[in-house]
């Protein structure tokens, strides 16, 4: 389970996350949504150990992680998937997923993790991650090598940004399937409504704070009412 | 017939069990330690200079020649002068490492020039690693020069593992057969006070030539690298020169890529980075689960690989 305790984090005055009271159980379904800039990938950098937070703590299995690195949360069996996933030089598809899977892995298990992402791994298995892929095709491979962690916490950063229709369908349908099997408690930072209706819980973050919390019958026809196209300094101040 | 020095050097330099299999020549210590031929692949020494020839005989398929140099004792000044006949329609693999272990005072230096004739439709693939070991200098300087037929091509994969202090690389190929091909894939890590110097001139001289030139380098500490590839079009051709380095501590290093266009038919690009390895790589790689160290050696492998 995981647990965020009175976290901020705060950059030159400014709040990005401003005592965030979070939990996570085991096993669940979370979607963070909220406006840009409302401090979602910040709390997910939080968690994960690449930020370090200015107040409060964080605790995964009971145990403080606050103080901990990247890779000892790693190891502690907390995965993340990053929005921007760099490339690599030389860097084959297959290192990747053997460095992610801790042990060398057949083609098979390899295309298993693929083909969940939608990609052949007949195609991909041997090709460098660096700029002869393109965004989406990084970013999917990014998301396999979350999937061969095979960690009791998997933190998705924006999942479907860059994602053709095709291989976002069936991202769903894995996000769904680790869930039903209840594999892993899933936190995914996201926008797209067919991910925002797999959750069990969802909150909003904005302004660094937790703005609603609850299921998707509750929070969703918020999301809806308060998303309104249009400009809200016209609206409210009547001049832009 | 080879000692346990020698034998691991082997291993390290050219992938060699022992003598290994097929047509093998090993040089240790300036002279010819075994040598076995095979049917379509005759090595012979030259009776003018220090070196061997090597006939490959047209259209042989599928084959390997390993030609691997040795140096272990301190102080020692080798010269050699390999020339590659290969023939028409011949696939050939060319593994051809050098490796000194200076466990004296002495500076040990090996300089090869290697010539290779690439008969028409031919296909080469030439590795070559570099690797020093001890506490004496280590110089290495290799000098390759190509000649391509029509449909030729030539692969030259060169590596520098580590050990060696000081190094002064030059590669020429000449495309002078039509849709002649060179693939040059240098890879180089310097560190400690290490210096490292390569040059290349590639002349693509014919119609339809190719060249694809891709340097990958690592400087580390206060060692420095110099690059100097140059690509000329006198044909209607197509070349692309590609110079990425890695750079760590108080190293230096100076990329300078050269194309020259003689032709209106003529395609050439360049490209060149240098810089630090980027902090979200090890960051990704951390959050597999690798500490920072490894992480960092991880990619350091990858890129030189």
């Amino acid at each position: 389970m995981l647990e965020i305790k009175n976290l901020s984090y705060r950059v030159e005055n400014a709040d990005i996350v401003n005592s965030v009271d979070l939990l996570v159980p085991d096993r669940s379904f979370m979607v963070i949504t909220g406006p840009n800039g409302g401090g979602k990938t910040s709390l997910a950098k939080l968690v994960m150990g690449i930020s370090t937070p200015t107040g409060g703590s964080i605790f995964w299995d009971g145990q403080d992680i606050t103080a901990l690195s990247v890779t000892q949360r790693a190891r502690l069996g907390i995965s993340y998937g990053f929005q921007q996933p760099p490339r690599f030089k030389g860097m084959k598809v297959r290192d990747l997923l053997e460095i992610a899977a801790g042990e060398h892995i057949s083609h098979d298990k390899a295309c298993s993790y693929l083909t969940k992402v939608g990609l052949c791994a007949r195609d991909y298995i041997e090709r460098d991650v660096d700029s002869s892929l393109s965004g989406g095709e990084v970013k999917r491979i990014e998301i396999a090598t979350v999937l061969a962690r095979r960690c009791k916490l998997m933190i998705f950063d924006e999942p479907e940004a860059g994602i053709d229709l095709w291989s976002f369908a069936r991202l769903t349908e894995t996000f769904q399937e680790i869930h039903d099997r209840k594999e892993a408690s899933i936190l995914i930072i996201s926008h797209q409504e067919r991910i925002i209706r797999l959750a069990d819980e969802i909150v909003l973050l904005a302004g660094g704070k937790i703005t609603a919390k609850g299921s998707v019958d509750e929070v969703y026809p918020q999301i809806v009412s308060d998303t309104v196209a249009g400009c809200n300094r016209l609206e409210v101040k009547g001049a832009c | 017939m080879l000692n346990d020095i020698q034998k691991r050097i082997l291993e390290i330099v050219a992938d060699m069990k022992d003598t290994g299999s097929g047509a093998v020549n090993i040089r240790s210590d300036g002279e010819k330690a075994f040598r076995r031929n095979t049917e379509h692949i005759v090595i012979e020494s030259k009776t003018d200079k220090d070196g061997i020839d090597i006939r490959i005989a047209p259209g042989t398929k599928k084959e390997a020649v390993h030609i691997p140099v040795l140096l272990t004792k301190t102080g020692l000044q080798d010269m050699v002068y390999n020339d590659f006949y290969i023939g028409e329609d011949a696939e050939v693999d060319i593994i051809a490492g050098c490796g000194i272990h200076n466990c004296g005072e002495g500076h040990s230096q090996h300089d090869g020039v290697h010539t290779f004739y690439v008969g028409k439709n031919a296909s080469v693939k030439y590795v070559e690693k570099h690797y020093g070991e001890g506490d004496g200098k280590r110089t290495l300087n290799p000098q390759t020069v190509v000649y391509l037929q029509e449909g030729a091509t030539i692969t030259l994969e060169t590596t520098q593992i580590r050990g060696v202090d000081d190094t002064k690389r030059y590669t020429k190929v000449i495309c002078e057969g039509e849709n002649s091909e060179v693939i040059i894939r240098e890879n180089l890590l310097t560190e400690g006070e290490q210096f490292a110097h390569s040059e290349m001139d590639v002349f693509l001289n014919a119609a339809g030539s190719r060249a694809q030139i891709i340097s990958r380098s690592v400087a580390k500490d206060r060692s420095v690298q110099v690059f100097y590839p140059r690509a000329e079009g006198n044909s209607a051709c197509f070349g692309h020169v590609q110079c990425d380095a890695i750079i760590m501590g108080g190293a230096k290093v100076r990329a300078i890529p050269e194309i020259t266009c003689n032709h209106v038919d003529a395609s050439l690009i360049h490209e060149a980075a240098i810089g630090r390895i980027a902090g979200e790589q090890i960051l990704k790689l951390m959050t597999l689960g690798m500490d920072a160290e490894a992480a960092e050696q991880k990619i350091l492998e990858g890129f030189l690989r």
